[in-house]
């Protein structure tokens, strides 16, 4: 792995210069001594997984979060901001994930929003179309200023707030996510822009979970992780395997011995014979989630998906357990050609999904262990035939037991639980309506260890019982200990499907930097 | 003092606390008031048989409000359909030829239900399958419910003569008025329909957490058609209740401002706007304290002119005093008037 480049800066001072940046929640340490710096004419990357600080770092140079300690630089003078808009003022402009602008204001009004053209105490709209078509022609952007925002694709919206940040005359531009919901062409009208940019001297931060996109918009990547400075590094002289390793943090094996094996490894698998498939599907597909792409899952296989956060993994779970419909493709459960439009007609198909997003999309928090654990159950009876409450006591008191599920009764709110039993509250749900194919979305994240080796070892136990999985994690040591098979994805597309023998973390790695299509170099003159 | 503690935290304490004060008011100001007599009709007769009469319509469509809130939605059209459905049987009842003749009137009765079912269908579309905002969507019947139901009476009040129709408003069986009854009845309807069945729990569940309950199977959809159309039905037999007593029609006044009192009784009751647990016991305390309250105004002699403001006013208190910032800082004045617990106990409780 390269040193960082700390001590080879270039000859030009930085525009911003963060040092030893340090920002403490209640109970959190979420940026620890980080140093951070952007040069003029730079695109540079920030680079870490969940939780990592990427959010905080940001927020902390757009004077969102006020520092605890370390100091803000901005063209060589030292800064605090306290508000967003003296950030702004000072020249950061940033640009959200979500964009968030005025859909049924016009083009132009969404860019010179708050800054228009004034005359006689009133707005110069005349000005404000000039001044809005000027700008928009400055990025060669085609739009027509007096159009609707609402009316132009999510790409040209994005472009648009750029624009917008643009014209404040940015000296530092911040794209946070911008390409998470473009497609393929978008991507590229967006990063045209970009390097228009670049060229006229804005430094420019750019966040993005898709590998690719990185490697090939960015100069220099910063990677941090728990909140503190891995290193800082000039792109090209830095491996894919090895920021994914410097990202998720686990020492690889020497390069040459991972090289071998994960040549061995690159061999596309079919489900073991004799498993009988419970489910196959065949160029399922979403616009903006996921590229077509075919899955296998046999009758008591675990089938592990592992990926970065974005890569797909979740987008496939989502469209298998009917959660998202898909735009095309077909699925086939247990030899049957079916239609999933919403989570009701997976249930009905004995396919559960179980969300990552626990508190948004699992658990209803008000209502009782109870109520949680017989929710689907009842909702697949409807609501006539209500589960008798004998029976209710008799499902809920046999989870917590099985399950483990810390309490006082099945009386009390899931709120008032821990996250670990809350995932284990929202796994019984599940089980209880006795599932074929048991989809589980992150169910370890955010739990502590006794409550993961429990789940581990349902989900085991689960599988050996005759009942189909598919395991997500970001633990990739969890998902090699759990699955029979494991798909690999990046940037939305299946790289390589490969049976759990023998592989280990640093074969995964290797495939989440590199994918199984595009061999490096060194693996090429290996074999 | 535990047991204080424990009643105070349930969610009817300050509501059933506030019903007992204003029923201590009257009895102060007149003290026979909780008496009830007998009179030569046989009939119960007294000032709180006139509460439990005169209350049940806002009870009844307080009933079906209750279970729109439980979903996060709400019904503004409730009282527009009292006019409409009042306007309808009056208007069959009058185009008759015996007015008189009950089968008449249960036509008339049953048409207008019928057609407020279709209205409640009508709001459960715009807001379940357009999505449209409950508020504005039933706000569309709320204001247009007003002007058909002027069509229907063309602008005419209808005055009818009618016994039967007469007896759904005003009339005794068993010396108990017919309104009240039809109030127990819905309301433990109500309770065993949603509690007996998993219709509760699945409403609760949508509006909890409606992403959630999506992925759990719950079909969300059909839940909300049946309770606005529940509701619609409910606000209907309400409106049929206050027509039959004003004997006449009137498409302007019949359950004018009746949603705001019956969503001022859900609040009451602790059901929170926000959607999820709701209760129907709390319902009917919070029609009870709204029509004590009516009643008070006059056993107390306030000015009519200042009606509003003292509803406001005790509105205002219970909300005050259900607040959760209210409570935690009752809590706080309790922790500090009570005796420091010793450390010992304390380490021992928490093992």
């Amino acid at each position: 792995m390269p040193e960082s480049v700390k001590a080879a800066a270039p000859t030009r001072a930085p525009v911003v210069e963060m040092t030893d940046i340090s920002i403490s929640f209640p109970g959190v340490k979420a940026l620890d001594g980080v140093d951070f710096r952007m040069f003029p004419g730079e695109v540079h990357s920030l680079m870490g997984e969940n939780g990592a600080g990427k959010s905080t770092l940001i927020k902390a140079l757009t004077g969102v979060y006020s520092v605890d300690s370390g100091v803000i630089r901005l063209g060589g003078e030292q800064v605090t901001f306290s508000e967003p808009a003296q950030a702004q003022a000072a020249g950061i402009s940033t640009v959200y994930q979500e964009v968030n602008l005025l859909g049924n204001l016009t083009v132009a009004e969404n860019v010179l929003l708050g800054r228009e053209p004034r005359r006689f105490g009133g707005i110069d709209w005349k000005a404000m179309r000039r001044r809005a078509a000027e700008i928009l022609e400055g990025l060669s952007l085609d739009v027509d200023p007096n159009s609707l925002l609402n009316s132009h694709s999510l790409a040209v919206q994005q472009l648009v707030a750029i624009a917008r940040a643009i014209d404040i005359k940015a000296k530092v531009l911040i794209l946070d996510e911008p390409t998470s919901s473009l497609d393929l062409e978008e991507v590229a009208e967006l990063f045209r822009v970009i390097r228009s940019l670049k060229e006229s001297g804005v430094a420019i931060l750019f966040v993005s979970h898709f590998l690719d996109q990185v490697y090939e918009i960015s100069d220099r990547l910063t990677v941090l992780r728990n909140g503190q400075l891995v290193g800082e590094y000039l792109t090209p002289e830095l491996l894919r395997i090895d920021l994914v390793q410097a990202m998720i943090g686990k020492e690889l094996a020497t390069l040459e011995d991972l090289e071998s094996r994960v040549h061995s490894g690159e061999r596309d698998v079919a489900p073991e014979a004799g498993v009988k498939p419970f489910l196959v599907a065949t160029g399922i597909t979403r616009k903006g989630a996921i590229a077509p792409v075919d899955l296998v899952v046999g009758a008591g296989e675990v089938v592990g998906l592992a990926g970065l956060l974005g890569s797909g993994r979740t987008e496939i779970a989502r469209l298998i357990g009917g959660v998202d419909r898909t735009d095309a493709g077909q699925l086939e459960v247990n030899g049957e050609i079916i239609k999933l439009r919403t989570p009701r007609q997976a249930i009905k198909h004995r396919i559960a999904y179980s969300s990552e997003n626990r508190r948004a999309e699992g658990i209803v928090d008000e209502l009782s262990v109870r109520d949680n654990v017989i929710l689907a159950l009842q909702a697949d009876r409807g609501w006539f035939r209500p589960i008798p409450r004998k029976r209710q006591d008799e499902l809920a008191a046999s989870y917590i037991e099985a399950l483990n599920i810390k309490t006082p009764n099945a009386d009390t709110p899931v709120r008032n639980l821990s996250g670990g039993n809350q995932q284990k509250v929202l796994l019984a749900r599940w089980l209880a309506i006795a599932p074929r194919l048991l989809i589980l979305d992150e169910p370890t994240r955010g739990i502590d260890v006794g409550a993961k080796a429990e789940i581990q070892k349902l989900v085991y136990s689960l599988a050996e019982n005759g009942m189909s999985v598919v395991f997500i994690s970001a633990e990739l040591e969890e998902v090699l200990r759990l699955s029979n098979r494991i798909v690999v994805l990046r940037d939305r597309q299946k790289v390589a499907d490969l049976l759990n023998d023998g592989l280990d973390v640093d074969d995964l790695l290797a495939l989440i930097a590199e994918g199984a299509t595009e061999p490096e170099p060194v693996t090429g003159a290996a074999s | 003092m535990k047991y204080l503690g424990r009643a105070i935290s349930h969610r009817l304490f300050w509501p059933v606390v506030m019903l007992v004060a204003l029923l201590a008011i009257n009895v102060i100001a007149v003290p026979g008031f909780l008496s009830i007599t007998v009179n030569s009709e046989g009939h119960l007769f007294g000032s709180v048989i006139d509460i439990v009469r005169n209350g049940a319509p806002t009870l009844i469509i307080a009933v079906g409000m209750t279970l729109v809130i439980a979903t996060r939605g709400i019904d503004l059209s409730v009282g527009s359909v009292c006019a409409i459905s009042g306007a309808v049987a009056c208007s069959i009842i009058l185009g008759s030829s015996n007015p008189n003749d009950p089968v008449v009137v249960g036509v008339a009765v049953l048409v207008a239900v019928g057609l407020s079912l279709l209205l409640g269908l009508w709001n459960g579309f715009l807001v379940a399958v357009l999505g449209i905002q409950p508020i504005i969507a039933t706000l569309i019947l709320m204001t247009a419910g007003r002007g058909i139901a002027m069509l229907i009476t063309e602008g005419n009040i209808l005055t009818v003569e009618s016994a039967p129709f007469k007896f759904l408003g005003s009339g005794f069986v068993l010396g108990i008025p017919v309104a009240t009854i039809f109030g127990a009845v819905i309301i433990i309807f109500a309770a065993l329909l949603t509690r007996r069945t998993a219709l509760g729990l699945l409403i609760e569940s949508v509006g909890i957490n409606p992403e959630a309950s999506r992925q759990a199977g719950v079909r969300a959809r059909g839940l909300l058609f049946t309770v606005y159309a529940f509701c619609a039905v409910l606000a209907a037999i309400a409106g049929l209740i206050l027509t039959s007593n004003q004997t006449a029609a009137d498409a302007n006044n019949t359950g004018l401002f009746i949603e705001l009192d019956a969503i001022l009784a859900v609040v009451l009751g602790g059901t929170s706007l926000n959607g999820g647990r709701y209760s129907l016991a709390g319902t009917l305390v919070g029609a009870l304290v709204i029509q004590t309250l009516v009643t008070t105004v006059y056993t107390v002699g306030i000015p009519p002119i200042a009606t509003m403001v003292f509803k406001a006013a005790v509105v205002t208190a219970v909300c005050l005093l259900q607040s959760e910032t209210t409570t935690a800082a009752f809590a706080r004045w309790r922790r500090r008037r009570a005796p420091a617990p010793k450390p010992v106990a304390e380490v021992a409780v928490s093992q």
